[in-house]
């Protein structure tokens, strides 16, 4: 394996990490406030849609990640109302959620388009461009560093870089302002936060809109940056690897973007090499397809660091009276 | 004292919560341009109107009643069990590999086996996910979904790499013996003479699946292992003091209930394709979470929800077949009876908690 490929192999992985990337971080505002979210994958399945059928009909991939994130928050906002305002079971509310969404888009796209649940493919200016960061073609020829630059670091999606500043701004959010302290606090000890006089309900609501909106990003990511147009389950299990990284990186920003990156890295070598020839064993596809639900589990059962969820994770908050 | 009779709580509240999903599912119909009143004859006419729609009708409801008990059985000590479609799908392999191993005489022999081997493969695929519950603490609902997951990669890798006959391109097994068919109630009934769903994949599993809602029953509520699974459910503390090992009961409730998910196999595999295929359960095993939702984890009312959603799922077929609205109408459908039934419950038990408050408080006045 020569450098040129590794260089491809890493930029495969940048782009297949970033849906994960950011359902992930969604997922991460929702749990640390205490609503469990299995519903990640809904909400982008409903966000690649809305995003691909308006940036169709506008033209505007802006336009279409408007409605990405419209359409993500609309399923986000029922399951704040199932799990915070009703204080059902949040688990069901996602389940209910993820099938909402891939019932719905078939079928309102079957309605509008007549494609058998996809949207036509988006051309030209229907989706997010690839931008070449400042030197990228210049600096090509330096040795080393200019191929991971120009082919590496250059040449994503905005929402890719998007994504990977979205790291250290939800680290600064939940570390060291007011909010992301109440935040914190209010997916331990909800009670303590009703105490000290701030809304739980609020704070619950807020961090499942945050939610909504990165699972937008990703959902728009999907349908107007990495492929051009909606197919018919596209997320393709995406939100439950994003889900199975939250839990690999232990409910931490910094730590979700490794996980991502090595389920997305796993993601990219799979594709690249169908079946691995390790020289003594060949190692199928399906094998490396399913090893990050199969590193959740191990991760999961504490043998190797334990993970230990938000303590007041799943409950819903009933005030006292 | 219950703040509402027991009749609103089994009966009302499901009730009402269908009555809204259906609400619902109506003006989605609306909206996508369709009337709701034909896609309901459409419906009615293509499941329930003739013995052919009954057939298939059926055995969708055969599928439901084993995925609803699965879930149901592992509710009743309050552990959701996600994991049905995995575990029927590797029930799949098992029934594939008994039915594989011998050249079977007769259904009557290959039956049983087939059984034991869908439940204990089931049941194996539950088993990791409940120990790791049970001794390390592991959310049973996340590794349920890995479960998933890791069992659609292993049937792929399997059916591709080994069951696969030689010179075939498609991902299947061989088909079964001949000795391993099962019988359909469309032959039985034409033993005795009728006429009835002729060509329709309803078979013998049908009377299974009948014999597993009562042997659940039996088990829930009338033996010694149920009144456990129960009271752990109840509360752990209590059940605790009172003798029972959680560990115990969470690991053997969830066998109980990935060997029901697992038998879920004998339907569609031995009973219908005669082979194993790829995605064999199609979401049968994520139906199973509405169904017992619907059902209230009772046997009997998951029987219920099971034929309501055998006839969803064979009337969803008829109306992408004769309408232009797709059969994912019966995953929105499916969708909103969850969503209603399960996670909104509180939406509408509260106010008809508060209408009956109000009056028993005029009826004492």
């Amino acid at each position: 394996m020569d450098f040129a490929t590794i260089i491809q192999i890493l930029d495969s992985a940048v782009r297949l990490m970033t849906p994960l990337l950011l359902a992930c971080l969604a997922g991460l505002y929702s749990e640390r406030s205490g609503v469990f979210d299995i519903g990640l994958e809904g909400k982008m399945l409903m966000a690649a849609f809305t995003a691909a059928s308006v940036a169709y009909a506008t033209g505007s991939p802006w336009l279409g990640l408007l409605a990405g994130i419209g359409g993500s928050m609309a399923l986000a906002l029922i399951h704040g109302l199932a799990s915070i305002t009703f204080m059902g079971n949040q688990l069901i509310s996602g389940v209910a959620i993820n099938f909402l969404a891939s019932g719905m888009t078939v079928l309102l796209g079957q309605r509008i388009f007549g494609l058998g649940g996809r949207t036509p493919s988006l051309t030209g200016g229907g989706r997010f461009g690839e931008i070449t960061l400042p030197f990228a073609d210049s600096l090509q020829g330096v040795p080393f560093l200019g191929p991971i630059y120009s082919n590496l670091i250059s040449g994503h999606t905005i929402l890719v870089y998007v994504a990977f500043v979205c790291v250290p701004l939800t680290w600064w959010i939940l570390s060291q302002t007011r909010f992301g302290l109440r935040l914190r606090a209010v997916g331990e000890n909800p009670a303590s936060v009703d105490t000290a006089g701030v809304s739980v309900t609020r704070l619950r609501y807020a961090s499942i809109a945050i939610c909504g909106l990165l699972c937008g990003l990703a959902g728009a990511y999907l349908a107007t940056g990495l492929s051009a147009g909606f197919v018919k389950e596209m997320t393709a299990g995406r939100g439950f690897i994003a889900l199975a990284a939250l839990i690999f990186a232990k409910w931490r920003p910094w730590s979700a973007l490794f996980a991502t990156f090595l389920f997305g890295l796993l993601e990219a070598i799979a594709n690249r090499y169908p079946d691995l020839d390790l020289g003594i064993i060949t190692v199928p596809s399906m094998f490396m397809n399913a090893l990050p639900y199969i590193l959740t589990v191990i991760i999961l059962a504490g043998f190797v660091g334990r993970a230990i969820p938000p303590r007041a994770g799943g409950e819903p908050y009933v005030k006292e009276r | 004292m219950d703040k509402m009779p027991k009749w609103a709580d089994v009966i009302l509240t499901p009730l009402i919560s269908l009555i809204l999903a259906m609400g619902i599912s109506a003006m989605v119909i609306l909206a996508i341009g369709e009337s709701p009143w034909l896609a309901l004859k459409t419906m009615i006419d293509g499941a329930l109107g003739s013995s052919y729609g009954w057939g298939f009708t059926l055995y969708y409801t055969t599928n439901f009643i084993f995925t609803g008990l699965a879930v149901a059985v592992a509710y009743h000590a309050r552990l959701f069990n996600i994991g049905g479609e995995g575990q029927a799908m590797v029930g799949g392999l098992g029934v594939a590999l008994v039915c594989l191993a011998l050249p079977w005489p007769h259904w009557g022999i290959a039956l049983p086996a087939a059984m034991i081997g869908a439940a204990l493969f089931g049941a194996a695929w539950a088993l990791i996910p409940a120990w790791l519950q049970a001794k390390r603490g592991s959310h049973i609902v996340i590794t349920t979904i890995m479960f998933n997951f890791i069992a659609a990669a292993l049937l792929n890798y399997v059916l591709v790499n080994l069951m696969r006959p030689v010179g075939s391109m498609d991902p299947a097994s061989a088909n079964f013996p001949e000795g391993a068919h099962l019988p359909t109630l469309s032959g039985m009934a034409a033993n005795v003479g009728l006429e009835w769903g002729k060509n329709t994949p309803v078979n013998i599993t049908f009377l299974v699946a009948l014999l597993a809602c009562v042997l659940v029953w039996l088990l829930i509520w009338r033996s010694r292992l149920g009144y456990e699974i129960r009271a752990l459910g109840q509360s752990e503390p209590a059940a605790m003091y009172a003798g029972i090992s959680p560990v115990r009961i969470t690991v053997i409730a969830m066998l109980i209930s990935g060997g029901l998910a697992g038998l879920m196999a004998i339907n569609n595999v031995m009973g219908e394709a005669e082979r194993l295929v790829l995605n064999a359960v199609e979401g049968a095993g994520f139906i199973g979470i509405a169904v017992a939702l619907m059902g209230r984890n009772h046997p009997f009312g998951v029987f219920l929800a099971a034929l309501l959603f055998g006839f969803l799922y064979q009337g969803g077929g008829e109306l992408a077949l004769w309408t232009s609205i797709p059969r994912e109408l019966i995953i929105v459908i499916q969708a909103l009876v969850i969503l209603f039934t399960g996670a909104l419950d509180n939406m509408v038990r509260m106010p008809l908690e508060r209408i009956f408050l109000a009056m028993r408080r005029k009826g004492r006045a």
